[in-house]
């Protein structure tokens, strides 16, 4: 049995909180809006990241018609597209990925499984919240202001974002950079919240090494986003500052229009090494939380233990700390030094084989346990599928050769939605199927959650596997039309249009879940506190959904890890994290 | 069941559609057959790989999903398997990148006897520059572009008075001849792109940047933008035609070069203004 020695002998003191050290909610006003409890932050965090989802979904639907229909609809012009793909690509990657993964499921889940109260710093974690809020009402402001939201992709890079022949030049960019400013100032609130919580605030018992590998997977995410998005901050401003002030960090001698600007001596390069040095790292913010939630859903699920566990944890300090050294894979067609490409493609190369292994252990994990198809589970088998299909064409990508003629077409476009969107967004339905019940105390209706399930999983492999070979083409992104070409065949068309069709439904399936979640809330069955009989503390908490302070008068004492299941003979099929040893209770000492 | 069978018909239907897409990358025409091999290696490794992990899931699916009375196994660790599969990895990693490397080395490693060609990017089209007799191109600054001088040649350079201008045209490169392709932007980032030709390179103003290559058949072939550089980045097309080297020394002596051009312009200049004055 994987377990740290944890001196249980002699009985442990319960270990009781004081009523100082709890912030108490005096009216409606502070329990439910400018609440302090981590929880109630958490579902605000969750309800704004998927309301500004909502657009980037009906985003991707507009982007799609003109990509399987071009001419067809007026009402989107090349400019538009632009615009679509920009705000699609920066709203799904940090607004609602990274809001959703740290600020949601970071905020409920972390004191619940390390056996806290709440976060360390509430007060700051609060305002966390209004600050995103702030961020994302700008962003969707940008919408509103003439010229409209910016166009210049999501990497934003100069001199092109701040310059006129790309929509959104006037308010859309400035507003844009803002936005982004305003963002990692909240995030950095909640995130140092984050790591304290997991360094500070585990309860009597809860070693480093028995924590649930989703509370690994975002505390390793935020230590990463903490030092990651410092170098996109710094971006932003200087990139502030050229568009406003009239400096050049990123700016050399160019023209505009034909007319000679002032702009002179900057470095684009520069800006794409600051932004991949942040955007590299964002990645991995990203699926590390997905890896650690979906380790527990399969652990839970199967019956079974996961899988070499401390491997698992190794692996997600390894990748967290490769991911630092790989980011100029984003720029082997750059034009910076040639000599970089060897470099960063071995290191780039290397990240797959922590990777690997995490992949491994899921699987084998699965095997010999007794696999409880339950819709979390089937979301956690389609991830695996999904990230192990984005994960292998990361090999094509990363081996810099083969990226050369593959870069900038549809292949990537391909990739990283598979590995970045697809995968991490079946984590965090999966996470939301296994959490509803103790989040709200009643179940998700099964029915609809198997529809929305299958409809997701099946077409989005179907928009986005087949893209590839679009890629593999020639077809390069970006495009709103790809107009007339000697080497693009009919069919390719054919195969867009097909493509377009299936991501409408997939869309609409979303409508499916969103309905789910609201009558689920009202009409849903009753869950009580441990519907799948999780062992981890979050399942074992006096009342459900947690009461304000999460656990009774006394905190729980951790004597075992997270994954005690099917344990041969303990009489069920798991063991809490918080029973203690069969010979400690007979001896009565468990206070 | 029915789960285990579509996730085996999902990656089934992967390979399948691998086999019989009619998608497919174009017809190469350049010497970098290299790159097209290691492509074909990776998608060997990998595919082998991503069946072997979704089959082995299906598997597992069919053989343990929960009965009555099923209880699953309790093994926490197992070493050897870890540290096997960990290095079975690290071999296949290994099998993709060496080669990788070795054509990168190629890729970035310029033939002594490659012909200098320069493209120049800007909002949104494309021109060309090539070295006349003296085999050398002249050298160029941002600052120097006015409606006479769209590309910023130096006038004061004696290198540059003999180039060949080609202004929004197609470009012509003789076959089987090695390129070294300058690239050079004025404006914003843009790509110097022909998917035959597999290469690609970022422009940015400011820097030349470059990459080599050998035309390996004759044809013509679309030149496409592939990084963004606003509005019109989907128009911004241009030809580059690949010949026989009498048809291309043939085109070489219709096109004019950068003496010729201004010489011609000033001509125009001064009949303008004595035709006003």
């Amino acid at each position: 049995m994987v377990d740290v020695p944890f001196d249980t002998t002699a009985g442990i003191p319960p270990a009781e909180v004081g009523e100082v050290e709890l912030y108490h909610p005096k009216s409606w006003w502070t329990r439910y809006v400018f609440s302090q409890d981590a929880k109630v932050i958490a579902i605000q965090y969750s309800m704004t990241a998927m309301a500004i989802g909502m657009v980037a979904l009906v985003l991707s639907w507009l982007m799609r018609l003109q990509l399987g229909f071009p001419g067809t609809f007026s009402f989107i012009d090349a400019n538009q597209y632009l615009q679509f793909i920009t705000m699609h690509g920066m709203i799904m990657v940090i607004y609602l990925l990274t809001a959703l993964f740290l600020g949601g499921f970071g905020n409920y889940l972390i004191p619940l499984m390390v056996g806290a109260r709440d976060m360390v710093f509430p007060y700051v974690n609060m305002l966390s919240y209004w600050v995103y809020l702030l961020a994302v009402l700008v962003l969707a402001a940008t919408f509103f202001v003439p010229g409209g939201p910016t166009g210049a992709g999501w990497t934003l890079y100069p001199p092109q974002a701040i310059l006129s022949g790309t929509p959104g030049q006037d308010w859309g960019i400035i507003l844009m950079l803002a936005s982004l400013i305003l963002f990692i100032i909240g995030f950095t609130m909640g995130g140092l919240n984050y790591v304290v919580t997991v360094l500070q605030a585990r309860t009597r018992g809860m070693t480093l090494m028995r924590l649930p590998l989703t509370v690994w997977g975002i505390f390793t995410a935020t230590i990463m986003a903490l030092l990651a998005f410092p170098a996109l901050f710094v971006a932003s401003v200087m990139l502030l500052f050229d568009r406003l002030l009239g400096t050049s960090f990123f700016m050399p001698t160019l023209v505009e229009m034909g007319q000679l600007t002032k702009y002179g001596g900057g470095s684009p390069i520069l800006f794409q090494h600051l932004f991949w040095f942040f955007g590299h790292p964002e990645v991995y913010i990203v699926a590390l939380p997905a890896f650690g939630i979906i380790s527990d859903l399969i652990s839970v699920h199967a019956r079974k233990n996961i899988f070499g566990y401390r491997m698992m944890v190794w692996a997600i300090v390894a990748i967290g700390a490769l991911s630092f050294v790989v980011w100029a894979h984003h720029m082997y067609v750059s034009g910076m030094h040639p000599y970089f490409g060897f470099f960063f493609a071995t290191t780039t190369l290397i990240i797959a084989i922590p990777t690997a292994i995490k992949v491994y252990n899921w699987v084998l994990t699965l095997w010999r346990g007794d696999i409880h198809l339950t819709v979390p589970m089937l979301f956690a088998l389609a991830f695996i599928i999904t990230f192990v299909n984005g994960g292998l064409t990361g090999l094509f990508l990363g081996n810099v050769v083969v990226d050369v003629p593959l870069s900038d077409t549809m292949f990537v476009v391909a990739h990283f939605h598979m590995v970045m969107g697809i995968a991490p967004i079946m984590a965090v339905f999966g996470g939301i199927y296994h959490w509803y019940p103790k989040v709200t105390g009643r179940m998700l209706d099964e029915t609809l959650g198997r529809f929305h399930f299958w409809v997701s999983f099946l077409g989005a492999y179907a928009v986005f596997f087949p893209m590839h070979y679009l890629g593999l083409l020639g077809m390069p992104r970006r495009y709103h039309d790809i107009g007339e070409t000697s080497f693009i065949p009919a069919s390719a068309h054919d195969l867009n249009a097909f493509m377009s069709v299936a991501a409408l439904i997939v869309g609409f399936a979303q409508l499916v879940f969103l309905f789910n979640l609201v009558w689920s809330l009202f009409k849903g069955k009753e869950a009580g506190g441990n519907p799948w009989g999780g062992a981890s503390l979050e399942w074992q908490t006096p009342e459900t959904p947690p009461g304000h302070g999460n656990w009774g008068k006394e905190l729980p004492i951790v004597y075992r890890w997270a994954y005690d299941y099917s344990v041969p003979g303990a009489a069920r099929d798991f063991v809490p994290q918080n029973e203690p040893p069969a010979g400690l209770a007979a001896q009565g000492s468990r206070p | 069941m029915a789960v285990a069978i579509i996730l085996l018909l999902v990656a089934l239907a992967s390979v399948l559609f691998h086999i019989f897409s009619p998608w497919w990358w174009t017809p190469l025409a350049s010497n970098w057959r290299y790159i097209d091999d290691t492509i074909t290696l990776t998608f060997w490794i990998t595919g082998a790989v991503f069946f072997a992990v979704v089959a082995f899931m299906a598997y597992c699916v069919f053989r343990f999903h929960h009965k009555e009375g099923r209880r699953a196994a309790y093994n926490p660790e197992n070493k050897r398997l870890e540290s096997w599969l960990t290095i079975g990895t690290a071999v296949g990693v290994a099998a993709m990148l060496a080669p990788g490397l070795v054509v990168w080395h190629q890729f970035v490693t310029v033939p002594a006897n490659a012909t200098e060609v320069e493209v120049m990017g800007q909002q949104w089209m494309w021109s060309y520059r090539l070295p006349g007799k003296d085999g050398r191109l002249g050298t160029s600054d941002a600052r120097l572009i006015s409606s006479d001088n769209p590309m910023g040649l130096n006038p004061d350079d004696p290198n540059g008075k003999d180039d060949v201008v080609v202004l929004n045209e197609d470009l012509h490169l003789p076959v089987g001849k090695p390129v070294k392709v300058l690239l050079r932007s004025i404006d914003v980032l843009h790509d110097f792109y022909v998917p035959e030709f597999r290469a690609k390179m970022d422009m940015i103003p400011g820097s030349v940047t470059y990459y080599w290559f050998t035309p390996t058949r004759t044809g013509t072939f679309d030149v496409l933008c592939a990084e963004l550089c606003g509005a019109a980045h989907a128009q911004m097309r241009s030809k580059v035609v690949v010949e026989e080297d009498t048809e291309y020394h043939a085109w070489l002596e219709k096109q004019r070069t950068f003496a010729e051009l201004s010489a011609q312009r000033n001509v125009e200049k001064a009949a303008y203004k004595s035709g006003r004055e």
